[in-house]
């Protein structure tokens, strides 16, 4: 192959994927932005076009003007909104902690296990997040109901004598969100204690520490970008969830992703549904890009 | 053995527990006489032979497994593309974007991508169906096959390749002859977490997908909806069965192979 074919090769590795994601990731945001800046309308596709490209240019500058915020305006006046991303920011927020509470022991565990174990365990982690996310939200309901099976087993032994009323309500979502995202929590936690060199904490230890003063000044702190890697993993998909308050959680609280499936798919008010969509985005961006920094700098380490 | 300290063995028995014990259940209440999925009335596999006779069911299974396969081959084709940009051209313009739009979709949440992309397709003027759907699931499921390949990429020596350049091989025989078997037990799991990740999807399905093409997920999740019934049990636990003996099978062939491959290493450099 010639040099010319070598330089093609080398673009082409870049320029496929990168103009995929172009077309099919970044441009489509474009696009639920410039809907939600649209009005309702009843027809198909139920929104009224903002630009007319067969105008030219006079239409793309009389498109401009017809820029309308009715639907950002409406998202303010109305409680509801409001209330959703607020309950959404907060559920996901408790979870992430809760779910780093559990997961960190549990990583921990896995580090510290004789070397010949730990592949096996790292499978165990890994298996229940190939398995459907969905199923295994359903699994749920039938353990939670009232006369569901950890009622039956709490009656049975005789802690409660009234069952306990968990579905349909935040704490079946908080479990939910547990459970679901805890593989995000553990393996990030894992892979920076296991590359831990254990001497530094014998060290401290010699130095004169208490074992729990040498774990938080140096096991806690050098596995703390595993730690924020997986607090994002969990925190940023957890504030636009879906499956899990819809299958799980009750009408008392209504989170956003709920509201943005319920504005499209049941009063199908397309404009809505994407200003939604474009708010939540801005909120998430920080965190997207705290996440993407994490990532870069374990990229960095790697090489 | 002080390090492996009860407390820790103790906080892995319950963490494993609170892992499997739902799956677990799932599992064993398929199996229930009863149509409670709560109650036990003994073992029966009337829920499966009736699952075999529900032929919307068997449908949206068929569309789903088409889907799967479909696009997790070119997802496993594009994300090992990006893995390769992101870890062999430390410098190209727009590098920042790119690695970007390769992390963002991880932890993107589902309705957003699924109503842009939705979007994207009516803007297009597309007809939802089959094909909308593989799109959509190669853009996100090409991305954990990015992250997946590009690990594997951080750590492997890279003068092997040099090498082989250095020799006179070209960029694209240096690929397939030293590069590709090297990553190939990566590029392998990264298709099947692309197949069962397709596979699970509910919510960008929804949202891209038409008439026609109801899937799997699309269907339970519409008939959990109505109510726990041990007919969806069944078929969850049929999907568990499957990603398992998929997952434990990868695992298996490439813990294989890195056991070959480092007694290959051992006999070139003479150990």
């Amino acid at each position: 192959m010639t040099k010319f074919g070598s330089a093609v090769f080398n673009r082409l590795v870049i320029i496929i994927p990168y103009a995929w994601l172009m077309f099919f990731f970044l441009i489509p945001f474009f696009i639920v932005f410039r809907i939600s800046l649209s009005q309702t309308a009843v027809a198909m596709p139920p929104y009224l076009p903002v630009f007319d490209l067969a105008d030219g240019l006079s239409g793309i500058f009389s498109g401009i003007r017809e820029f309308s915020i009715d639907n950002y305006l409406w998202l303010t006046q109305d409680a509801l909104y409001i209330n959703a991303y607020g309950a959404s920011l907060w559920i996901a927020g408790v979870s992430t902690l809760c779910t780093l509470l559990i997961a960190y022991p549990i990583a921990y565990g896995m580090a510290q296990a004789p070397s010949n174990l730990r592949a096996t365990l790292l499978m165990l982690v890994i298996l229940p997040f190939w398995t459907s996310f969905l199923i295994r939200v359903y699994a749920w309901i039938a353990i939670l109901k009232p006369e569901g099976l950890l009622n039956q087993f709490l009656l049975g032994i005789g802690v409660i004598d009234q069952p306990l009323i968990i579905l349909n309500t935040n704490w079946a979502i908080y479990i939910g969100i547990v459970y679901s995202y805890l593989p995000f929590m553990v393996l990030p936690i894992y892979s920076a204690l296991e590359k831990m060199d254990h001497s530094l904490n014998e060290a401290a230890q010699d130095l004169g520490c208490t074992p729990i003063s040498a774990f938080w000044q140096v096991t806690f702190r050098l596995s703390l970008p595993g730690v924020i890697a997986g607090c994002m993993l969990v925190f940023i998909p957890a504030v636009g969830e879906f499956v899990i308050p819809d299958l799980l959680g009750g009408s008392e609280t209504l989170m956003i992703g709920k509201t943005l499936w319920n504005e499209f798919n049941a009063n199908r008010d397309w404009p809505v549904s994407a200003a939604v969509a474009t708010i939540l985005l801005l909120i998430l961006v920080v965190p997207i890009m705290f996440f993407q920094q994490a990532q870069a700098k374990a990229d960095g380490e790697g090489r | 053995m002080q390090r492996w300290s009860r407390f820790n063995i103790v906080s892995l028995i319950f963490g494993f527990a609170f892992l499997y014990l739902p799956i677990v259940l799932l599992v064993i209440f398929s199996f229930n006489e009863s149509k409670l999925v709560t109650v036990w009335a003994g073992f029966s596999t009337k829920w499966y032979v009736q699952l075999f006779q529900n032929q919307a069911l068997l449908d949206a299974a068929w569309v789903t497994i088409r889907v799967a396969l479909v696009s997790a081959t070119c997802a496993t084709v594009l994300g090992t593309l990006a893995a390769l940009a992101l870890t062999r051209y430390t410098r190209f313009r727009g590098r920042m974007l790119f690695s970007g739009m390769v992390f963002a979709p991880l932890v993107m949440p589902e309705v957003i991508t699924g109503l842009s992309l939705l979007l994207l397709f009516v803007a297009l003027g597309f007809d939802r169906g089959f094909w909308t759907l593989t799109l959509a699931h190669i853009t996100f499921t090409m991305c954990f096959v990015a992250v997946v390949v590009q690990s594997r990429l951080l750590s492997f020596d890279r003068s092997v390749e040099e090498a082989a350049m250095d020799l006179g091989a070209t960029p694209v025989t240096t690929f397939m002859k030293i590069t590709l078997p090297i990553i190939a037990p990566a590029v392998f799991s990264g298709w099947v977490l692309a197949f069962t990740l397709s596979l699970d999807d509910l919510v960008i399905s929804s949202f891209t997908s038409g008439p026609g093409a109801t899937t799997l997920p699309m269907k339970i999740y519409s008939q959990v909806r109505l109510g726990v019934t041990p007919e969806i049990n069944a078929v969850c636990t049929i999907l568990i069965g499957i990603v398992a003996i998929g997952v434990i099978i990868a695992s298996v062939v490439s813990r294989q192979r890195e056991t070959q491959r480092v007694k290959d290493e051992q006999a070139a450099f003479g150990h």
